[in-house]
């Protein structure tokens, strides 16, 4: 692939996220195509900030195993790159490394040799405090507040990388990149970009390819299958039953976006104000017009703090008379609990370190403050007791002391003793363990694009060598 | 008639941890130009159904999209204790029974 003298250049999605489950018999359809390389993402921060505080995956192991088996199978048989971003659902390093060993499995099972770049993503705390007391790291909007204390607490930090870091990869002869926290459009943005692709095409191509079959009319079992020239994107499913509809297509770039046309990436921003979409034929869209701005170099951080350790209580109540009482009654509760954990707990817990947060369902629970309707009795509530506290048994204790008032505390209108709400379960409390909170949006405004990322190169095969 | 008579999707999602966005969508363009034709949305009645300042409101007419969408920020962070709605996913219903004269 000498640079500039593709005329396209062509590549698969095989799916929305790494154990998202691949359809192999589409992949191989679409792998009969010629496709210059095969990418896909494996992170989101769709489900909160407990992957990215804790260290964990989102995804069972097998399921990534079994993606990542066909992707890295079909990569060998097409001799093409695979490139991996965002691992393990978070992207910090021991993501990464968790699906390293998972690769290594995979090549030791199948007999794959692979030149593999491991880019890891996860921030050095002294780096990141250097930036901020040179005024470069920048809020977002809305943006907490950040302080030495916030980096330091923070569990764990990560940059989102641009094409960059891959594109070093690439040039370095990579069968596979194995990227921490990454841009979902950079991984199919860098190989052509590094071909000198127009870059508003190649990063629109990046964006509506990544999230698998998702940019189909309907959803279902396929994989994406792109081509990018000079002038335009074509797009097009492989699967049963799928097609790509301009509709469709112009519709994925609003889906979890705040702005369905100005997508910001590291290096600038893409601008999909002039883009056109067109039906080639049943299934397949071509797209033209799109833009790309420069602007000035920056890699957005996400980061999660340690927020508590929380058990809970799952239950509800029947009774009409409590119902069209209920906030009253819960606050009667919270004052006797909070009178319970003052001469019981007083010494370990004070008042200001934990909280008792009652979500009612039926009520308010889902909408909170935006519910529109709170007045409305339904005849049950489902009351959802999140007890939260510094350690896991102090959340429990709360826990603990929080049932009885809620069994049994009184109203009016029933003379003598009343069983109010009907726990689920026996042991009524459940712990679950650390709760953390995302504790940055902000960007950094590093001195070159790879500065915040660190490569290395390994051999993966059935016994391991060193890059050669 | 009301918003959800006439869309054929509304829907809410958080697009990143920070930020709440809300994607209203027709099925064909008459239905879509019927809607931007009656001025019923706007960041102004946005603001008034979420209780949030109009300044903070992002409103976009996508056409070829056959799609209006909004963007605020959240109310609680995601994941924030309390946050009832970890996805974001069923804040969308007030549009609903939005009057579309």
């Amino acid at each position: 692939m000498a640079n500039g003298q593709l005329l396209q250049i062509r590549f698969i999605s095989p799916v929305g996220c790494v154990g998202g489950g691949i359809s192999g018999a589409a992949l191989d359809e679409a792998l009969a195509q010629a496709p210059d390389f095969i990418a896909c993402d494996a992170g989101t921060t769709d489900a909160g900030p407990f992957s990215l505080g804790m260290g964990v995956p989102a995804f069972p192991r097998e399921a990534v195993k079994r993606d990542l088996s066909l992707m890295l199978r079909a990569g060998r048989k097409a001799n093409i790159p695979v490139i991996i971003g965002s691992a393990g659902t978070a992207g910090g390093d021991v993501h990464v490394d968790w699906v390293l060993e998972i690769a290594r499995e995979i090549v030791a099972e199948h007999n794959l040799s692979l030149r593999t770049a491991i880019i890891y993503a996860e921030q050095d705390k002294a780096y990141l405090k250097r930036l901020l007391h040179q005024n470069r790291i920048l809020p977002l909007d809305p943006a907490p507040p950040i302080s030495d204390s916030i980096i330091d607490s923070s569990s764990r930090i990560v940059g989102m990388m641009g094409v960059e870091p891959l594109q070093q990869a690439i040039a370095e002869g990579a069968d596979f990149v194995l990227a921490g926290r990454c841009s979902d459009s950079a991984l199919f943005a860098a190989i052509p970009l590094i071909q000198g692709f127009p870059p508003g095409l190649a990063w629109h191509a990046g964006k509506v390819s990544e999230c698998g079959t998702l940019v189909c009319e309907t959803l279902g079992q396929g994989v994406i299958f792109t081509t990018i020239s000079q002038d335009e994107i074509t797009i097009r499913p492989y699967g049963d039953g799928l097609r790509c509809t301009p509709h469709s297509v112009a519709a994925h770039s609003l889906y979890e976006n705040s702005d369905p046309y100005l997508h910001r990436e590291c290096s600038g921003t893409f601008d999909l104000t002039k883009s056109t979409f067109d039906a080639i034929d049943d299934v397949t869209v071509r797209i033209r017009g799109s833009e790309f701005i420069s602007e000035p170099y920056t890699v957005k951080l996400e980061g999660a703090v340690l927020a508590g350790y929380q058990s809970i209580i799952v239950g509800g109540i029947r009774d009409p008379y409590i119902i069209r009482q209920l906030d009253n009654w819960l606050a009667a509760v919270r004052s006797y609990v909070d009178e319970s954990v003052s001469h019981v707990l007083g010494d370990e817990l004070d008042k200001s370190s934990y909280s008792l947060t009652f979500h009612t369902y039926g009520i308010d629970a889902v909408m909170g403050s935006l519910e529109p309707d709170p007045k409305h009795l339904p005849h049950e509530v489902g009351i959802v007791l999140e007890a939260s506290a510094p350690t896991q048994e102090m959340a429990h204790k709360l826990a603990q002391l929080s049932r009885q008032p809620l069994l049994h505390y009184p109203i009016k209108e029933w003379a003598g003793s009343i069983t109010a709400f009907a726990c689920l379960h026996n042991p009524a409390v459940i712990d679950r363990g650390p709760v953390y909170r995302f504790s940055l949006n902000h960007v950094a405004v590093p001195s070159t694009p790879v500065e915040m990322f660190r490569t290395h190169f390994i051999d993966l095969c059935g016994s391991e060598k060193p890059w050669s | 008639m009301v918003l959800a008579d006439i869309a054929n999707l509304i829907r809410s999602k958080n697009a990143g941890p920070f930020t709440l966005t809300f994607d209203i969508m027709f099925a064909d363009l008459a239905s879509y130009r019927r809607v931007k034709g009656s001025g019923a949305l706007s960041p102004a009645a946005f603001a008034k159904l979420y209780l949030c300042l109009v300044e903070k409101v992002r409103f976009f007419e996508c056409e070829n999209a056959l799609a209006f969408k909004f963007s605020i920020p959240r109310p609680l962070t995601q994941g924030e204790l309390g946050d009832g709605d970890m996805h974001g996913g069923q804040q969308f219903v007030p549009l609903m029974n939005l009057e579309i004269p």
